[in-house]
């Protein structure tokens, strides 16, 4: 039942949109393609439902190739950014829609369609019409017509990208809800990391047509097979530099030393590029195997619960994230905590170096 | 979602569904112009005497005067009509309302010329232009100007520019109109805060954002401005003498009136290659500049 | 840089207004310092687009009046109220390039060609787009034609303020971050008055050093991001500020004690309520719960890791409790606890925080 891409690829004229990629999506998992717009999440998606085809590789679905197949005779449901509804049809019509298509009867289409409008909350609003509802309603009526369908694939294509932050936030916490305990594979595609981990689930990182890692989304946070997956994880971007390991100490820039101790023992010596997230390096000291860096301070941003630093130390920019709020001034020199436990060491092909964890 | 190409699936079903379209245009269109150029390197008899003619008509063609005549006054008629029309179109487009209650009265305004089927245009202009009892020329003549379209070519000029700036003008409003209303506000707001006149509001915004309906406008105009007939038969007939015979109304007085079948023929290649080369190098350029 | 004061501003969209809900603005008065950044924060709807639009000029309010520095701007024009706009797409000039973009406002109003030149480049340099300054600006990505939509209202040096309507809205992440950053360096670099709008708390909280937090037309609560985190005057304001927001529960409270569920709970304003039993709830954020040995008995229902942090959903009874639990704690594994830090925990009536 799982869906396979295998060495799928992607050319449009001498563009390459999709590098060779293959895949394997489970039923009953919920998959996250997270990249910056242009990645190719959308390509990909497309290919996945049979909107394009792919113009190298095959794909594969419960064991029979569907390559060629048309999207119509391919069981998928796809929800869109931009809540796509049929304007004339009352929200009822819309969810009805594929199952008239279909061809169910009428009590089953009732049925399936109370079922929908209960679990997203759409029952007051069935006699409506797309115009009278808010945003995020819209998108549940969108999503409900994908759900009752029952297709053995879900595609959203960053369906909360043009609603309000908060409504995001509480669509976000429901939609594992819509999905639990159901065959389908899902397949949501987003440009906010923290959307990815907030879904758990897998993650598929893109960047510039190519997948550049697949797994279960903690592990690919946690340790990334190289840097642009690093990157692309990372919101606010991670933090970046040339060092050079020597012995317990790290070397920034050629001139600053910073005392790492004996958590990247297992390390060889040498050239590495390192990663550390912004919420690692700290105003308070938190762990006793920390690094200190002085620099001064270049911008502050005080939220309401955090406080986001830039510094300025061995010639570049840090960025530090710490929960409460740090009155630091621009231009004061300030002592900032490295946690050396989460840095992350990339070799000079950019994959990441086990033993520094 | 920017870039990507949604190409569709293959569907071999598909083309029964052309097959009879193409039927049709094989009927109407392709077999009747291999039969044009057929009889365009033939010499016709009479009755099924055919005998070959080479490159006979098209040499003595482009070297008739006659031709030339009628070319240079077709080129001079669609710059004039061009030049007239796309201006005013685009003013006229400027200051129709975009909301409220008058919009759709001045949609139906726009668009009521262009439904008139064009001979009864050109009747109604000729009609129009008689100097003693047409409303336009009666009052012509009665500011002082001896005006008689059937007698005077520049009158003759004078009245069917006016009558195809007023029949074809609304098509370059109406389009123009379509590419202004999608204009999102926030640039005019920007404008305003910038402190940009209205001359520069439109030289920046609105003129940028409406090229491509303008390129569109144009070419149309183009095209049908330089194969215009009906309207200038029905008013005119081609004079007084020839002054007002352009391509199109040469054309048939030779192949209907003259029933030379040849050189009919010929022409009417040579002025379909004309039309085409144009057009090409019209599109061309105005792509190319957008490109840029 | 003005000293803006809006005073008893309404206004209606509908010709003749009758009901409360013909008004997309209810009154408001505010009153707003000389180079500050602002942030008018809600959610669609609710009337921050119309005021900034009103501040503006590019409305005229139905009642009320509007002053920059004691001068009455009601129903001056944009132009000359000498303000700047950055909107939520990028507006620029297709056909000129960068630097005919940012030179254009200093064109209209007849600078010298030598002053422009130096304002444009200073600017450029400020938005880091000086090496594409003879590059046509179509011909840009998002996050760089959104620096010139700023770069023309930064080149005016008498501009008293700058508006901002959702300016990252079309910005990838990445790019959104980066830029965020920029805007509050600049604001801090030139200490201009800035008015940002926008329905992402974390760009007002970051952005701004005073925040209106607006719902259906009203303004709710004004604050530094702090105040509005730590105390917010309305169960509203606490849940939509905060990612998760606020937890807000149903409760009693007996001679100055509260109790949510039975068990008693500290709060910092408890003994302050003196009211008749309408609805009570206990506002207390998710950072300020905790696990413990003993509290309120809890069952773990769901755990999300959100990278630095997780947020951890707990049931008792019918009510949902979150908390956040940074990176590294160790999670309970059976039989849970939660505690509510009681300075961080308060009592609501009818939504309004008790005082």
């Amino acid at each position: 039942m799982s869906l396979e891409l295998k060495n799928i690829s992607k050319r449009v004229g001498a563009d390459v949109h999709i590098h060779e990629t293959s895949l394997t999506l489970e039923p009953g998992s919920f998959n996250t393609l997270l990249g910056p717009t242009l990645a190719g999440k959308t390509t990909l998606m497309q290919i996945m439902a049979g909107l394009e085809r792919p113009t190298g590789g095959e794909i594969w679905f419960r064991g029979k190739n569907v390559t060629g197949v048309p999207v119509q005779k391919r069981n998928v449901s796809m929800v869109y950014q931009q809540f796509i509804n049929y304007p004339n049809f009352t929200v009822y019509e819309n969810i009805a829609s594929p199952l008239r298509v279909a061809g169910f009867d009428r009590s089953e289409i009732e049925r399936r369609v109370g079922e929908a409008a209960e679990l997203l909350r759409l029952v007051p609003m069935l006699q409506r019409r797309p115009n009278e509802l808010s945003g995020g309603q819209q998108q549940r009526t969108a999503i409900a017509r994908a759900l009752v369908k029952d297709s053995d694939i879900i595609l959203l294509d960053e369906p909360l990208a043009n609603l309000d932050y908060k409504l995001r936030e509480e669509l976000r916490d429901e939609l594992p809800k819509f999905f639990a305990g159901r065959e389908c594979i899902v397949v949501y595609a987003t440009t906010e990391p923290l959307e990815a981990l907030l879904f758990s689930g897998n993650t598929a990182t893109l960047s510039a047509g190519r997948v550049t890692q697949f797994g279960p989304t903690a592990d690919i946070y946690r340790r990334p097979a190289d840097l642009v997956s690093a990157r692309v994880f990372s919101d606010p971007p991670i933090n970046t530099a040339r060092v050079t390991k020597l012995g317990r100490e790290v070397l920034i820039g050629k001139t600053v030393r910073l005392p790492v101790g004996g958590v990247v023992a297992g390390i060889p010596d040498g050239e590495y590029t390192i990663g550390i997230r912004p919420h690692h390096i700290t105003p308070e000291r938190r762990q006793s195997a920390a690094a200190v860096i002085e620099g001064t301070v270049l911008i502050a941003e005080l939220g309401g619960s955090e406080s986001v630093l830039h510094v300025d130390f061995a010639g570049q920019t840090w960025v530090s994230q710490s929960p409460g709020i740090h009155p630091l001034k621009v231009g004061e020199r300030a002592s900032l905590y490295v946690d050396m436990k989460h840095a992350l060491f990339f070799d000079g092909d950019h994959r990441l170096v086990e033993g520094s964890e | 979602m920017a870039g990507d190409v949604m190409t569709k699936t293959i569907n071999q079903k598909a083309w029964l569904f052309v097959i009879p379209v193409v039927v049709l245009v094989a009927f109407n269109a392709i077999i009747p112009l291999m039969t044009v150029v057929n009889y365009s390197v033939q010499e016709s008899f009479g009755e099924n005497t055919f005998f070959w003619a080479g490159v006979r008509w098209f040499e003595e063609l482009l070297s008739s005067e006659r031709f030339h005549a009628s070319l240079l006054r077709s080129v001079m008629f669609t710059a004039i009509i061009l030049f007239i029309e796309v201006p005013l179109g685009i003013a006229i487009s400027l200051t129709m309302p975009r909301k409220g209650p008058w919009v759709s009265v001045c949609l139906v305004l726009m668009a009521l010329p262009l439904l008139i089927p064009w001979n009864v245009v050109g009747a109604m202009w000729n009609i129009m232009a008689l100097p003693d009892i047409g409303l336009l020329g009666h009052t012509l003549n009665a500011i002082g100007w001896s005006y008689n379209y059937t007698r005077q070519p520049f009158d003759a000029w004078f009245t069917i520019v006016l009558m195809d700036v007023w029949h074809w003008t609304s098509l370059i409003v109406l389009l123009c109109y379509a590419g202004l209303v999608s204009i999102p506000p926030a640039y005019y707001q920007a404008a305003k805060i910038d402190g940009a006149r209205p001359w520069a509001v439109f030289r920046y915004i609105q003129l940028p954002k409406l090229k491509y309906v303008l390129t569109i406008a144009i070419l149309l105009r183009f095209m049908d401005s330089f194969m215009i007939y009906t309207e200038v038969v029905v008013v005119t007939g081609g004079g007084p003498g020839n002054s007002t015979t352009f391509l199109s109304i040469d054309l048939v007085k030779t192949a209907l009136g003259q029933f030379d079948l040849g050189p009919a023929a010929a022409m009417s290649l040579v002025y379909f290659l004309i039309i085409l080369l144009l057009s090409w190098l019209f599109y061309t350029l105005m792509m190319r500049n957008e490109a840029r | 840089m003005a000293r803006i004061v809006l005073r008893d501003l309404r206004h209606s969209y509908v010709a003749a207004p009758q009901t409360d809900a013909d008004w997309a603005l209810k009154r408001l008065t505010l009153d707003w310092a000389d180079g500050g950044a602002y942030a008018l924060l809600g959610p669609s709807g609710c009337g921050k687009t119309t005021l900034l639009n009103l501040i503006s000029g590019l409305l005229t309010p139905t009642e009320g009046s509007i002053l920059f520095d004691g001068r009455d701007v009601t129903t001056a024009s944009p132009e000359a109220r000498n303000i700047a706009q950055v909107f939520q797409f990028p507006v620029i000039y297709d056909t000129m390039t960068v630097y005919d973009n940012l030179a254009f406002p200093l064109r209209n109003r007849r600078v010298d060609d030598r002053a422009i030149d130096q304002r444009v480049r200073e600017v450029a340099t400020m938005l880091e787009l000086d090496t594409m300054l003879k590059r046509r600006a179509s011909g840009l990505t998002a996050d760089e034609k959104q620096k010139i939509s700023l770069g023309r209202g930064l080149v005016r040096s008498d501009v008293n303020v700058i508006m901002f309507d959702e300016p990252l809205t079309v910005i990838d992440p990445h790019l959104k971050w980066v830029l965020r950053s920029k805007l509050k360096e600049l604001h801090q670099r030139i200490l201009r008055t800035m008015i940002y709008v926008t329905h992402d708390q974390t760009e007002a909280l970051t952005f701004a050093d005073q925040v209106v937090v607006m719902k259906d037309g009203e303004v709710v609560q004004v604050g530094t991001p702090v105040e509005l985190f730590e105390r917010p005057t309305h169960t509203f304001v606490g849940h939509f500020i905060g990612s998760p927001g606020m937890n807000v529960l149903p409760c009693e409270v007996r001679d100055g004690q509260a109790f949510f569920a039975g068990n008693a709970v500290g709060t910092s304003n408890g003994t302050a309520y003196r009211g008749s039993g309408t609805r009570l709830e206990l506002g207390v954020r998710p950072e300020f719960v905790t696990f413990a040995g003993s509290g309120i008995p809890v069952e773990i229902v769901r755990i999300v890791d959100a990278g630095r942090y997780r947020i951890v959903e707990t049931a008792h009874g019918a009510s949902r409790v979150k908390l956040v639990v940074p990176e590294d704690e160790p999670l309970p594994s059976t039989g849970a606890h939660i505690r509510f830090a009681p300075e961080h925990t308060r009592v609501y009536e009818n939504g309004w925080l008790v005082t």
